[in-house]
């Protein structure tokens, strides 16, 4: 109870800080010669009121104080502790609490780390910053408080849903967060190194940090969320081009692309325009992104708390920014006096260009999959899906030269000079040309368009796997981990696609069912009761052509409160391939609902998006060693 | 200015898409776990509030008269807006108001009712909260308008004067 009381009020004095900052920052800004100690206190001490306030409602759930009308709707005493910890942030108001909390740190690491910057600018970027946080604060506040009252006290909560009760969603949201969160600073540092024109070597170095680590987190948060929807949504897949993982989708498109730009900008002084439009647009995907999923406006598999007030606050707050940033960018920028010919046609600097085109062309398409519903529903209401094949009938095709420029880009400047790599360069994509059509040949029957598009996965993963071995020191060991992660995330997609097997069918236990690959036993059935839920285990044997036998166990739980039947699919995971089971229940039968896939490459999957998030993590370390 | 052309574009393709965005809030089409009208009543066995009593729903809904069930608790808000308007449905003798209790302690709710009066002609008593979800509720409060054991319409949220007019045309 006390617990409410401290978390709202400090909420509010926070809000009261974000003011005073305003305040206190113009003041300092007309009068620029150091920064005003106050900035740096009234900073810190916002980020500590967030800080308490998140404890608050962490401590809340801790001891399932149902007073509280967040603790309420999204907890239960049988719950186990660390699940009633992660409720905190497994829903809208505690999620939201969390966004202001890692806003508030980063503009703090932010101050605490830019002492050899312009004071100026420093000063601006914590306006544009604190307008963000304010607009934050009032959207926690009005619209979603995490301490509203209830009474009377209800005895007990209503539980959280079994779904989210999972290790990979527990970690999931906060490191998603903090890939958002920190494209916010990348926004508001653009603005303001824009309204002072200051977009130039020196900031690029500087904010390049800001963006990989956002880029870093960014991808491991989708990475999780991919892992989860895998293991716990019990569909078989990794990525279903839903609204929700699009909007996840969009800015990372954002943000890769701003990256590589941010690259050329250190070192050539171009691309300033790509830069400030990027970061800016960077922002406003992420932001578009909670506005979509909070509002309801979408319907997903996701769909978190729907409530038009939210959605309409986000939706002002949102193009308010976007309309602020637009006049910025049109008023103050003026196009870097660089002649754009300083550069050659055959040059690293083309190929990034040309890669940022298809980047954004890649963008669109999921960004015109993932709204024109929403406009179609407005303009005409006539309700239609988006699904996968829009997206693979879209993207794929262009795949192919975005990896063959990404594979030949990072070498063009050689291309000039030196023999020796012309031939390597050939040699490797005749290799991988003919492998592919060896494997399309033996697995598949189909297309022309699977060997194009393996060849070219291949030729990127040889050319940058070859890299790995020609001693070129640290300095492109990141890019090169990076892409070359890249390669093999497209080779275990495609391989993934192209040579999974599905099996369905409706067993009854002791029943087998068995076609020429495979025979599947349902040996048996036992129940069990757990603390919050009553699971019913089913037992499998597997036997594939070649007579190896597998034993697999799908579970169903009942969960109590709320009271839903969640799935869990037992999956074998080897270095090569994934067998996954999933088992339904067939309403008022005996039978049982199997689903069996053997899916090839599935760790491939996760393992090189890790590799390209430490090609990122690499890179960010890099600089700090030289300095 | 070199060009304003381009500005001007933009901010108008973002105004536009800011408009789309607001009607599209306006019909926001929130999901229902299961629409459960002009569907049979569920025939399940639920206990009684008062008496402890256990009968079977198809039991409490079985004459040609209109019933409203509603669902409540003390410790909902919205419940306590509404009450006044249930009392007054009470007195219509061509509607019976059936409650249905939802996860409540059982004192608090008699204080409930002995505080702002009691509506109910039965109360069943849903203290796990599983019977609300067969009738495909999704919180509190919510009522159903039952005739000749169908479910002829549902209203999530607490009534208001709309609904009760509504409730009074549809029951002549």
């Amino acid at each position: 109870m006390i617990y409410n009381v401290i978390g709202n009020y400090s909420l509010i004095l926070g809000l009261f800080f974000g003011l005073a900052l305003f305040y206190f920052s113009l003041k300092n800004f007309r009068n620029s010669k150091a920064l005003d100690a106050k900035i740096l206190s009234f900073t810190f001490l916002q980020f500590f009121l967030v800080v308490i306030s998140f404890l608050c409602l962490v401590l809340s759930f801790v001891v399932s104080d149902f007073s509280n009308e967040t603790v309420f709707n999204n907890s239960h005493t049988t719950k186990p502790i660390f699940y009633k910890i992660a409720g905190t942030w497994g829903n809208h108001e505690g999620s939201l609490l969390l966004w202001l909390l890692v806003l508030t740190l980063f503009i703090l690491i932010f101050l605490v780390k830019t002492k050899n910057q312009p004071i100026k600018y420093r000063i601006l970027t914590l306006v544009f910053q604190q307008i963000i946080i304010v607009g934050f604060f009032v959207f926690l506040i009005k619209t979603s408080n995490p301490f509203n009252y209830i009474y009377p006290i209800p005895t007990e909560g209503l539980g959280l849903n079994p779904i989210l009760q999972d290790p990979a969603l527990v970690i999931h949201p906060p490191i998603l967060y903090l890939g958002y969160v920190g494209s916010s600073i990348i926004f508001s540092s653009a603005l303001a190194a824009t309204s002072l024109n200051l977009v130039s070597k020196n900031w690029a170095s500087h904010i390049k940090k800001w963006v990989l680590s956002s880029w870093v987190f960014l991808t491991l948060g989708i990475l999780l969320g991919s892992i989860w929807a895998y293991y716990e949504l019990g569909w078989g897949g990794f990525w279903f081009w839903d609204p929700v993982e699009n909007v996840s989708l969009m800015p990372w498109l954002a943000l890769t692309t701003l990256l590589h730009c941010i690259l050329v900008l250190e070192k050539k002084s171009i691309l300033t325009s790509w830069v400030i439009i990027l970061s800016i647009s960077t922002f406003a995907l992420s932001m578009s992104g909670t506005f979509l999923v909070r509002s309801g406006i979408l319907n997903s598999v996701h769909t978190f708390a729907n409530d038009p007030e939210r959605g309409l606050f986000i939706l002002i707050f949102l193009f308010s920014l976007i309309f602020l940033s637009l006049f910025i960018f049109f008023s103050f920028h003026k196009p870097s006096k660089n002649n754009p010919s300083s550069f050659s046609l055959l040059s690293k600097e083309t190929a990034i260009i040309i890669n940022n085109w298809f980047m954004m062309y890649f963008l669109s398409v999921v960004l015109i999959g993932t709204i024109y519903p929403i406009f179609l529903d407005v303009l005409s209401s006539e309700k239609i899906s988006v699904g996968p094949p829009f997206y693979h009938k879209l993207i794929i095709p262009f795949l192919i030269p975005f990896l063959i420029i990404m594979a030949i880009g990072p070498k063009l400047k050689w291309i000039k000079s030196n023999l020796e790599d012309k031939i390597y360069l050939i040699t490797l994509l005749v290799v991988s040309i003919l492998l592919s059509i060896l494997i399309v040949k033996n697995f598949s029957s189909n297309l022309l368009i699977n060997t194009i598009l393996i060849s070219s996965a291949f030729y990127l993963f040889f050319i940058t796997l070859r890299d790995f071995f020609i001693n070129k020191g640290f300095k492109n060991l990141a890019q090169n981990t990076a892409h070359f992660g890249f390669s093999l995330l497209i080779l275990s997609i495609l391989f993934n696609n192209l040579f999974s097997t599905e099996t369905i069918t409706n067993l009854k236990v002791g029943e087998t069912f068995e076609n020429t690959k495979t025979k599947i036993i349902f040996e048996s059935i036992s129940q069990k009761e757990e603390k919050n839920y009553k699971s019913i285990m089913a037992k499998f044997t597997i036997q594939n052509s070649k007579g190896k036998i597998e034993n697999l166990s799908p579970e169903l739980r009942i969960y109590n409160q709320p009271n839903i039947v969640t799935s869990e699919a037992d999956i074998r995971t080897t270095l090569l391939s994934d067998k996954f089971i999933v088992i339904n229940v067939v309403p008022n039968q005996e039978l049982f609902n199997v689903r069996y896939q053997v899916k090839p490459f599935m760790l491939w999957i996760w393992i090189s998006v890790i590799l390209i998030s430490v090609g990122g993590l690499m890179s960010f370390l890099k600089k700090e060693y030289e300095k | 200015m070199k060009n304003k052309l381009l500005p001007t574009t933009i901010t108008l393709i973002f105004i536009i898409i800011f408009i789309v965005f607001y009607k599209g809030l306006k019909d926001t089409n929130i999901y229902t776990p299961e629409t459960k009208i002009n569907n049979k009543v569920p025939s399940l066995l639920v206990n009684l509030f008062d008496t402890g009593k256990t009968v079977n729903t198809f039991e409490i809904f079985k004459s040609d008269k209109f019933y409203l069930l509603n669902i409540w608790s003390s410790w909902c808000v919205p419940c306590r807006e509404e009450h006044s308007i249930l009392m007054e449905l009470k007195n219509n003798d061509s509607l019976k108001v059936i409650g249905m209790n939802y996860k409540d302690n059982k004192d608090n709710a008699k204080n409930f009712l002995k505080e702002l009066g009691n509506p109910y002609d039965k109360i069943i008593f849903d203290k796990k909260g599983t019977h609300a979800i067969e009738w495909g509720a999704y919180g509190v409060p919510e009522s159903f308008l039952i005739n000749n054991n169908k479910i002829i319409k549902k209203y999530i949220g607490p009534l208001n004067k709309v609904s009760f007019e509504e409730i009074k045309l549809l029951i002549k």
